[in-house]
């Protein structure tokens, strides 16, 4: 076991390092740079000045070197100012060092964010704080709801209950987060007037009424899929042997499916639940830019759409980080639950 | 000038007769393929349990949808009247006296003649590029679960590092405008827009390499017609100028492509990986057949159930993705009429108009859910067998 784990985090590891080196090689393309150039200087300067911008931050430097100081394998280089011709720093808003200096993402330092004029830490982590406590929330609603809806069907297989919660789990996971967000707004906001349609003012205070659309649009997606998933081992486990003999022993339908069906057929949607994960992400990007909540998915879309290269990196490691070691999990959490699975 | 209103129900009616292509259409496919559905096999299946009709019957609404766009809406998507800007559902416009069914956006364009059109944009990427990723997935996938080994090492991790990539920040990095100006989405298009012939041109020479009657004439004709299109989509070169793509929908397509063919790999690998077990491959085997005649003519064969299923799901996943795009303003232009667009633009407006932002989000579930409803009652017909 320990070696398999182990093994799984050296391939993390390489994945994690191919991955942001790809990262690393799109948003450093030619026309990228000129972007953020552009978006960093006055307006109308001429392509000399954007090209010596570059130049005087760092960009010319090779791609490899870059990657290796972005790492934090290769000494941080300070630029020289053109005018007195001493070293100088990189960007003065993150307090970038004068002397070379080894600081990379293996040191902690994940950079500056020409975006938001500060550290890439001083925004990133505040950002995924306010997207933690979404996420929780969509969980602790998701999760419950889509079990409940899973077991109720998946408890008597054809019946009219299973038949109508599997139509409604179909429905719901053909509405991206885009079209179910557009439909409660129009009604639990325009129409109702109960709720707020702008999750704004959340990042002071969470309350019921800016919240509660987000956490609604976020988890309406994810319920159908687990929900169908729980159905399919219900009903799997529903047709075994030691049910029909709980049930011929003369236990009541209510006790064998509390007592003995429920336990062996909530293993595989824990699996579903954690491969959720990388789709919540999604999800957040689109469901934060909707609401305009300031978390994670936030301040992704501005590094893409601003350029901004340290931050961009950093959300796509926490990003990949996170697909990755739910991976893991869900591996590891099922060969706990499942005692008929070893993993080699 | 004063601009007049049509009632609520005159509205309806009206949305239902504008449609009559499509129902003229869709009564006389479904009611064909209700009288012969004992000889269509699966498909006929389908007309068994009212699931798999109503599923059979959304996608092909849409499909006719786009087919007769021209017939149906009113309206040029992009043409603006100023005087109907922001006007309700049912407002006549003044010159032509044609009605904005479902009200103008803010652009005083038509939401409905919009939502018509938008579904040729979906219905044309969408099962192209699902077709594509299903080529690429298989063509990989087969190998890597035949062999495994190191073939199957490899291609797993890539596999695995592309799925470990959140959707949208693949987008925001392979949809740019920027990237036009690079040779990489040419690349890609390049390498996946080469699957669909090496697929075919190995499907038919492991199958009829020694009857030189039937294969010349296959090979010539996948080549010939693999490579025309080859060269009308990757370079823009269509001697006859039939085949055309434009740019930014090519960068589309092959992110889509590039997003979407690892899940297919996966799949097929594993299928492979259980169906290579079976006495009628080992049977093959025992006949000196060659590797890839096994994987393409006795394994996949056998693995077409789940994957016909898979490649519905896959639409409708693939349709839900170029939403997103368009939720995004990433790749399509700013004007153009698909849904994500129209979503994007109304949702911006919700608190002071919501009857643009409603057709385009109901059309795009709907056709999602049609997907949806079809590949579930696909998957129960082929559990029966």
């Amino acid at each position: 076991m320990l070696s398999f784990v182990l093994r799984r985090l050296g391939t993390m590891a390489l994945t994690m390092l191919c991955l942001t080196l790809v990262v690393f090689f799109l948003i450093n393309l030619e026309p990228n740079l000129k972007k953020l150039a552009i978006s960093q200087t006055e307006m109308h300067t001429s392509a000399e000045q954007l090209e010596g911008w570059l130049a005087g931050h760092g960009y010319r430097q090779n791609f490899f070197v870059r990657y290796g100081q972005w790492l934090g394998v290769l000494p941080k280089q300070p630029v020289t100012d053109p005018t007195t011709g001493k070293p100088a720093q990189r960007f003065s808003f993150c307090n970038d060092p004068i002397v070379p200096t080894f600081s990379g993402v293996f040191e902690g330092d994940f950079g500056c964010s020409t975006k938001f004029k500060t550290t890439v830490a001083s925004k990133l982590f505040p950002a995924l704080g306010a997207t933690g406590i979404l996420m929780f929330c969509v969980l602790a609603v998701m999760v419950p709801v889509s079990l409940l809806i899973g077991i109720l069907a998946g408890m008597r297989e054809g019946s009219r209950t299973d038949r109508v919660l599997s139509v409604a789990s179909i429905a719901s996971t053909a509405t991206p987060e885009y079209v179910s967000g557009v439909i409660f707004t129009v009604i639990f906001a325009s129409w109702l007037g109960w709720l707020n349609g702008s999750a704004a003012s959340a990042s002071q205070g969470i309350t019921f009424y800016n919240f509660t659309l987000p956490v609604m649009t976020l988890a309406i997606y994810g319920i159908g899929y687990i929900a169908r998933m729980t159905r399919a081992s219900m009903v799997e486990v529903m047709t075994q042997q030691y049910i029909r003999t709980a049930r011929l022993k003369g236990l009541s339908f209510k006790g064998v499916v509390v007592k003995h069906a429920l336990r062996n057929a909530l293993i595989a949607p824990f699996t579903v639940i954690m491969l959720q994960f990388p789709w919540l992400l999604t999800g957040v990007v689109i469901v934060e830019v909707m609401f305009r909540y300031q978390g994670f998915g936030y301040t992704l879309v501005e590094a893409a759409g601003n350029n901004d290269i340290d931050l961009l990196l950093g959300c796509s490691l926490v990003s990949v980080f996170i697909v990755l070691i739910t991976q893991l999990i869900s591996d590891v959490g099922y060969a706990f639950l499942n005692p008929r699975i070893r993993v080699q | 000038m004063q601009v007049q209103y049509l009632g609520a129900f005159t509205v309806i009616l009206e949305v239902l007769s504008r449609f009559w292509p499509v129902w003229i259409a869709l009564i006389i496919v479904m009611g064909a393929s209700f009288a012969y559905k004992k000889k269509l096999a699966l498909y006929g299946q389908l007309f068994d349990s009212g699931v798999g009709i109503v599923g059979v019957g959304i996608c092909l609404f849409w499909l006719f949808t786009a087919i007769f766009a021209s017939t149906i809406s009113p309206f040029d998507p992009l043409a603006q009247v100023p005087v109907m800007k922001d006007a309700l559902p049912g407002a006549i416009e003044p010159q032509s006296g044609l009605v904005y069914l479902f009200g103008g956006d803010k652009l005083a364009r038509d939401v409905f003649s919009r939502m018509v059109y938008g579904s040729q944009i979906v219905l044309i990427i969408a099962p192209a590029a699902t077709g594509f990723a299903l080529m690429v997935g298989i063509t990989l996938g087969l190998p890597a679960g035949y062999y495994g080994g190191k073939i199957d090492t490899v291609l797993s991790f890539l596999a695995n590092l592309v799925l470990a990539f959140p959707v949208i920040l693949l987008f925001y990095l392979l949809v740019t405008p920027g990237i036009m100006d690079t040779p990489i989405p040419y690349a890609l298009a390049g390498v996946f827009f080469l699957f669909p012939i090496i697929f075919f041109s190995v499907l038919f020479w492991t199958r009829f390499k020694n009857r030189p009657d039937r294969i010349y004439i296959l090979l010539g004709l996948t080549l010939i017609l693999g490579g025309w299109i080859y060269v009308g989509l990757v370079f823009d070169r269509d001697p006859l100028k039939i085949v055309h793509i434009d740019p930014n929908q090519l960068n589309i397509f092959v992110a889509v492509v590039f997003a979407s063919s690892p899940g297919v790999f996966r799949i097929v690998r594993g299928l492979t990986m259980d169906i290579k077990t079976r006495d009628y491959v080992a049977a093959a085997q025992t006949r000196g057949e060659s590797p890839w005649y096994i994987m393409l003519w006795e394994i996949l064969p056998n693995a077409r159930g789940p994957l016909i299923v898979d490649a519905c799901l896959r639409i409708g996943y693939t349709t839900i993705l170029l939403g997103t795009l368009g939720y995004f303003g990433l790749g399509l232009a700013p004007e153009s009429p698909d849904w994500g667009t129209a979503i994007k633009d109304a949702s911006r407006l919700l608190r002071s108009f919501i009857h643009p932002a409603l057709p385009p989000t109901i059309a795009l579930m709907s056709f999602v859910l049609g997907l949806n409803l079809l590949a579930d009652s696909l998957r129960e017909q082929s559990m029966k067998d």
